[in-house]
């Protein structure tokens, strides 16, 4: 099978855009299949292709174009799941292609990131899953000149009721590409869990034989006749400029080809300052950027020591009011207990599986090529023809797949680099590939926050009153990426009086999206806040939760019943209030964020001084599940990395990042892996996606158990802080 | 620099390559062998293992000159069919995310289950501790090990 054909628009006859009807991204939709495109190779086989997203080959093979970019997320597997369910073909018969980056908006959105695949996906797939097959059901009422009312589709084939005859799609082709485009209006697309065939059962991921075999399938294994390999050193202290470089020794270096300095644009997400070492092999290229001297030119000197004294001189200050609901300061006269506790978290880097890598070709032609594990392709290519005056028409890039996310790859960097270097070599592939050492130090990290909380509580042990004062990074006053935080924020609107406000450190650290931006980072505040608060008030923390979940001040922040649900499922799942016996706790916590309720119950043992996970009970409702496999591994893995991220940090020195690799920045091991049991709470709601809804709750909930267990509050990440190993 | 030979899954491959150079290099960049990954390059993943004379080798930190007469197995050697009983078991839980660990994963628990055909809880905890997924695919990995050793016991043994 040729699997160079393009998804249809490359090869449209002048039919196929004489109808045509939008998708709900926007996107076309074409309505007339291009009937008659002969495929290289194969002539005299005519396939059908009704829409973006299907094909269906003479001989029945059906294939399915996944338009998003793959990085364990499962969307390469789930979307088509979904076109497969409308389409009504077996699984089996399916085949999975993944787009390039398309010339124009055609897919809508094809990136990966806020959770939003699902959400934005779920229409278009729907609309050309349900359009292909009713087209294909309308060819078949015609052949046996039927009412297309006594015909439905199953299992690729369509069947006329009342005759109890079939047709085989594959035989339909040549009349469904005759036929008018359907109405998208008028479509009557399957949205309740109970309607599903496919959806919601376990799918195995579409490109797991080649996983299991090792076949090339990332970034860093693509092989180009005559590739060459490069590396970029930046600056140590962000955003150094090269002044000069010891550019005649390295280039007597063995296996090394090219060496040069780039200016760069000065942007952190773009085109950095740095040097270029190009050469034979990655080995070869890194041996001699190892032998590097670079002059930098640097402007600042940033540390976690001056982050952490700004943060404590900031915190005697009021800061900036963004919200005040009520009367706070007679609120707290009132109250007959207050409770105060600071928290705080540190810098994390996403240290992805693979790190960051990109091959670019610049051809004759003036074509740039690239093949970029990218989460956002559009950025890239946009960034790239900035800094190169190329235009994007003239830069195309295949979406390979990526050894991991978390949204480091919806930064531009790479690419950018790896097209530079490309044009600078004249001509021959080239592979850039960082060394984890520059991946670490080079990061956009989640930033350190620092949170002060006041509650105040009635006579009834009610909450009344709350005061949050936020202490997070920012250039210019403003907050910078991954630092913000919504005044609408739950408990904003649960409560009659509410202040927020905040304060602005000043920070030249790169900073960006890390698996659910801030939600990841600021729900361990509050939801352990809300714990002290509970027990303070001589509360169960679950009741207490629901109790403020019970009531909103105007617009409620979030579904206040989905998230009472969600809560009380977990604590029902977990067995909450079960008697654990000594040294072990059950600990609480929920968040809202991407249109996901989550909450876990994290059920803890306490081995001396180190603390070990030993289940993890979460309840996750992001309306229905389309691959029961794919949403049970995100929920997995929220789990596993949130718990990881607990006994992590990153720390600045002189400007610059003191990790550099594993030794010293050690991700969670299997060893340590506790068992996660989880359950969906299914309904006809909109999905979302599970990358990030899961994440933000469980780091509370296993410090809520600790305290349980032990009775040790943890108010700092990483654990260690506080005594704790994991 | 000396030209010399490896044997990788069962073939001779003819190398002419420094000798320092790591076998993970040797493999990715001069045979085109790219299904064992590079993640850390200084022995704290496991992503780049490979099985040298049957034990879990970290490629990273193995010189390929050093591994001339034993035999290597990457991830492209185990079997092109995915009938390996891990290979089987790990397709049946769809253990991978993004799959990058994978290879790595995959040899160690063959190691594992060739030395201890029925592992228990803490005995693959000590076995699969040296392999990162940052996926955190291991709960599944348990499952996994478990299902192929039942696989391979099924096989008469022949894991
Ligand atoms: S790359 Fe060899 S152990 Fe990490
Ligand atoms: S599956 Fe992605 S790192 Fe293991």
């Amino acid at each position: 099978m040729n699997t160079s054909i393009k998804p249809a628009g490359n090869k449209l006859d002048r039919r196929s855009f004489l109808k045509v009807s939008m998708l709900a991204s926007g996107a076309l939709m074409i309505g007339v299949g291009s009937y008659g495109t002969l495929l290289a190779g194969e002539a005299g086989q005519e396939t059908w292709i009704p829409n973006l997203y299907v094909r269906i080959d003479p001989d029945g093979k059906v294939t399915i174009i996944s338009k998003n970019p793959e990085g364990g997320q499962g969307v390469k597997t789930a979307f088509p799941m979904v076109v497969a369910e409308c389409l009504e073909v077996d699984w089996k018969d399916v085949r999975v292609e993944q787009a390039a980056l398309a010339v124009d908006d055609r897919y809508g959105r094809q990136a990966l990131g806020g959770s939003r695949g699902t959400p934005d996906g779920w229409n278009d797939l729907r609309i050309a899953g349900t359009a292909a097959k009713d087209l294909l059901v309308a060819a078949a009422a015609n052949e046996w000149t039927v009412p297309a009312s006594e015909c439905y589709a199953e299992s690729g084939a369509v069947v006329h009721k009342p005759s109890g005859k079939s047709k085989p799609y594959a035989s339909l082709l040549k009349t469904a590409a005759t036929l008018p485009a359907p109405d998208v209006s008028k479509l009557r697309l399957k949205s309740r869990p109970e309607e599903f065939k496919l959806l919601g059962t376990f799918v195995r991921g579409v490109d797991n034989q080649k996983i299991l075999t090792g076949k090339p399938l990332f970034g860093s294994d693509i092989r180009l006749d005559g590739m060459l390999y490069a590396m970029y050193q930046k600056s140590p202290v962000f955003g150094g400029k090269a002044r000069s470089a010891n550019l005649e020794h390295i280039l007597t270096l063995p296996g090394v080809t090219h060496a040069f300095i780039v200016a760069g644009t000065g942007e952190y997400n773009g085109l950095q300052p740095g040097v270029a070492v190009v050469g034979t092999g990655f080995w070869e290229v890194n041996n001699a950027r190892e032998q590097l001297e670079v002059d930098w030119e640097t402007t600042h000197a940033d540390s976690t020591a001056s982050f952490d004294a700004q943060a404590a001189k900031l915190a005697g200050e009021m800061g900036e009011v963004l919200r005040h609901d009520g009367d706070i300061d007679a609120a707290f006269k009132t109250a007959a207990k207050v409770v105060e506790a600071s928290y705080y978290y540190p810098f994390v880097a996403h240290a992805n599986m693979e790190p960051m890598n990109c091959t670019a070709q610049l051809h004759e032609s003036g074509k740039l090529e690239l093949w970029a594990p990218t989460q956002n392709g559009k950025a890239a290519r946009e960034k790239i023809s900035a800094n190169m005056g190329i235009p994007e028409s003239r830069i195309h890039i295949h979406q390979v797949r990526m050894g991991t996310a978390f949204g480091r790859r919806s930064r531009t960097d790479f690419a950018s680099e790896a097209a530079w270097i490309a044009r600078e070599i004249g001509g021959k592939p080239v592979q850039l590939v960082w060394a984890r050492e520059e991946d670490m130090r080079h990061d956009f990290y989640r930033p350190a926050g620092w949170h002060h909380f006041k509650a105040g509580l009635d006579d009834d042990g009610k909450m009344i009153a709350f005061d949050h004062h936020f202490i997070t990074m920012g250039k210019n006053g403003k907050t910078i990426s991954g630092a913000s935080l919504s005044p609408k924020h739950y408990p904003a609107g649960l409560m009659p009086n509410f202040r927020f406000r905040w304060s602005i450190i000043e920070c030249n650290v790169p900073t960006g999206p890390w698996r659910d931006p801030g939600h990841s980072a600021y729900c361990f505040a509050y939801q352990g806040f809300f714990d002290e608060v509970a027990i303070a008030a001589g509360r169960d923390p679950l009741e207490f939760r629901l109790d403020l979940l019970s009531k909103s001040y105007g617009k409620p922040p979030l579904d206040l019943v989905r998230s009472s649900n969600t809560l009380k499922l977990a604590a029902e799942k977990a067995g909450w209030g079960r008697d654990l016996g000594p040294n072990r706790g059950l600990g609480l916590a929920f968040h809202f964020s991407h249109r996901g309720y989550a909450a876990h119950v994290a059920q803890v043992v306490a081995e001396g001084a180190s603390i070990k996970v030993e289940k993890v009970f979460s309840v996750l409702d992001v309306g229905p599940i389309l691959n029961l496999s794919g949403a049970k591994h995100q929920v997995e893995g929220c789990v596993i990395d949130a718990l990881s991220t607990t006994q992590l940090e990153v720390t600045f020195e002189d400007g610059a990042t003191r990790q550099g690799n594993f030794q010293n920045y050690r991700l969670l091991k299997l060893d340590r892996a506790p068992d996660v049991k989880c359950h969906f709470i299914q309904s006809e709601n909109p999905p979302t996606g599970l990358g990030e809804p899961p994440f933000p709750p469980v780091g509370p909930a296993i410090a809520n158990a600790i305290f349980a267990a032990t009775g040790t509050r943890i108010r700092e990440l990483p654990f260690r802080r506080s005594g704790i190993t994991i | 620099m000396p030209q010399f030979t490896l044997k990788i899954n069962g073939t001779d491959h003819s190398l002419d390559v420094p000798s320092d150079m790591p076998l993970l290099w040797a493999l990715r960049d001069k045979l085109n062998m790219t299904g064992t990954k590079y993640s850390c390059g200084i022995g704290q993943c496991g992503t780049c293992t490979v099985l040298v004379d049957g034990k879990p080798t970290k490629s990273c930190r193995s010189r390929a000159v050093n591994l001339i007469g034993k035999e290597i197995v990457t991830i492209e050697g185990l079997t092109a069919d995915c009938s390996h009983p891990v290979q089987k078991a790990w397709n049946e839980v769809d253990v991978p995310q993004c799959g990058y660990c994978q290879g790595g994963q995959i040899l160690a628990a063959v190691a594992l289950l060739e030395n201890n055909p029925k592992p228990d809880d803490a005995a693959i905890d000590e076995a699969m501790s040296d392999n990162l997924c940052r996926c955190g695919t291991y709960v599944r990995i348990r499952k996994a090990i478990k299902l192929a050793a039942e696989y391979a016991a099924d096989e008469g043994g022949a894991a």
